[in-house]
């Protein structure tokens, strides 16, 4: 395939500190982004938040959480659903990001409900790509062939913690950068 | 491979740009890319499908001079840039949502966090937004944007660009990058367009170009951007793989 390639990519750049007002909802009123922290379809609602932490284990304020999923019936291109939305952590107190969402189908029948998750911020030059799985799918999460290529030891980084009592499904997924508990980021997508 | 191509990308840790000395993952990316060739019932690239129909965008959003409403003109150097979106193929990408931002004439943005003590322009927030049409073309009507000072080492100075990003229907063809100006000496004094692969590096670079330029009104820069991603879908395959 490479050989094909008749043009070079465009190399990746930080996102910079100042990205707010153009790419997230939060970032200005006069100039407000297409793309906000809701995802709307049909399925069960829930709620997604966490935090990024850098190497000290401080949570970064200034980072852009992009997901990527598919809808409730598992299917990813779908003309009336966009399962594409966009937080950032420099909303509130805790910098967390937080998303509204519906619960994703498997894609496949053998894989578990994942969310795709892109991670950037001022620091790093090129974007990373994660994924979200859920704490309640434990079945489907030991047959899922993405997690299972993972050492075993690191798979827990990839799981988001549904919280106890909550009305609407809230589930808790902190990225760490860097450290013992250092995210699973993936190529080749 | 190509989000996270090295020949072709900075690394995650560039001990001269600070900030990544704490926020670059340390441990290499998982490739999963062979595993979507031994199930063959696994999507590559993640489509999403045509976005650029799902969003709204103004019919002022890709002219930066006029975009807010306010009573009058920016200050600073008018300016066009214009190129297309490419893939890897030489291929133009139509409906690839394109958003700018970037510092007004005297380098300072509007956003919370800037705090260099230079004017705001009543006139100018630096915001810009719009679609590559179906020869993959875009173009953006602005300013030219001022260097500006960061705390990244004593006397360090961002050299003039222009923050992009890309969004295509691919998840692997999504870019955040930034656009240069030529000639501009503070480039080769600047660590995040230094952590680029010396090959790569021209690639940010725009190039002025009289052609694109009004007449009276605005300077032209050219700038392509070629994107990684969605080489696999039906629509690309017509031709394009030979
Ligand atoms: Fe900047």
């Amino acid at each position: 395939m490479a050989s094909k390639f008749t043009r070079g990519l465009t190399p990746s750049q930080t996102v910079g500190p100042f990205f707010t007002t153009a790419l997230t909802a939060s970032g200005n009123n006069t100039f407000v982004s297409p793309v906000d922290n809701e995802v709307s379809g049909v399925g069960q609602k829930i709620n997604l938040h966490g935090r990024v932490l850098d190497g000290n284990g401080d949570p970064i304020s200034d980072a852009l959480i992009e997901i990527w999923q598919a809808d409730s019936q598992g299917n990813l291109t779908s003309s009336d659903f966009l399962g594409f939305a966009r937080s950032d952590t420099s909303s509130n107190s805790e910098s967390s990001y937080f998303f509204t969402t519906i619960k994703p189908g498997a894609v496949n029948k053998s894989d578990a409900p994942h969310i795709s998750v892109i991670v950037t911020m001022r620091g790093l030059l090129t974007h990373v790509y994660t994924r979200l799985y859920f704490s309640d799918e434990l079945e489907a999460n030991q047959q899922d062939s993405v997690l299972n290529h993972v050492p075993e030891n690191r798979r827990a980084t990839l799981i988001a913690r549904r919280a106890e009592n909550k009305l609407v499904p809230s589930y808790h997924f902190d990225i760490h950068m860097q450290g013992e508990n250092e995210t699973v980021f993936f190529g080749g997508l | 491979m190509a989000s996270i191509d090295s020949s072709q990308n900075p690394p995650f840790i560039f001990a001269d740009y600070k900030s990544s000395l704490l926020r670059g993952p340390m441990q290499s990316p998982i490739d999963i890319v062979e595993l979507y060739s031994r199930n063959s019932e696994t999507k590559i690239g993640e489509l999403l499908g045509s976005l650029s129909s799902r969003f709204a965008i103004g019919e002022l959003d890709h002219d930066l001079t006029r975009n807010v409403c306010n009573e009058g003109e920016p200050l600073g150097e008018r300016m066009i840039v214009s190129g297309r979106v490419l893939n890897q193929l030489g291929k133009p990408v139509p409906g690839v949502l394109i958003e700018v931002w970037q510092a007004n004439a005297s380098g300072r943005y509007v956003h919370k966090a800037d705090q260099h003590e230079a004017p705001i322009d009543p006139n100018f927030i630096g915001v810009g937004r719009c679609i590559s049409d179906r020869d993959g073309q875009y173009r953006f009507c602005t300013i030219k944007p001022g260097a500006y000072p960061w705390k990244n080492h004593p006397n360090a100075w961002r050299p003039q660009h222009i923050h992009f990003s890309l969004l295509g229907e691919a998840i692997n063809s999504r870019l955040v990058t930034q656009m240069y100006f030529p000639g501009d000496p503070l480039l080769s004094l600047d660590p995040i367009f230094m952590a680029v692969p010396a090959s790569a590096r021209e690639r940010l670079v725009s190039t002025f170009d009289l052609s694109i330029s009004e007449a009276g009104f605005a300077l032209g820069y050219h700038f392509d951007i070629v994107i990684a991603g969605g080489l696999s879908t039906p629509s690309e395959d017509d031709g394009g793989h030979g």
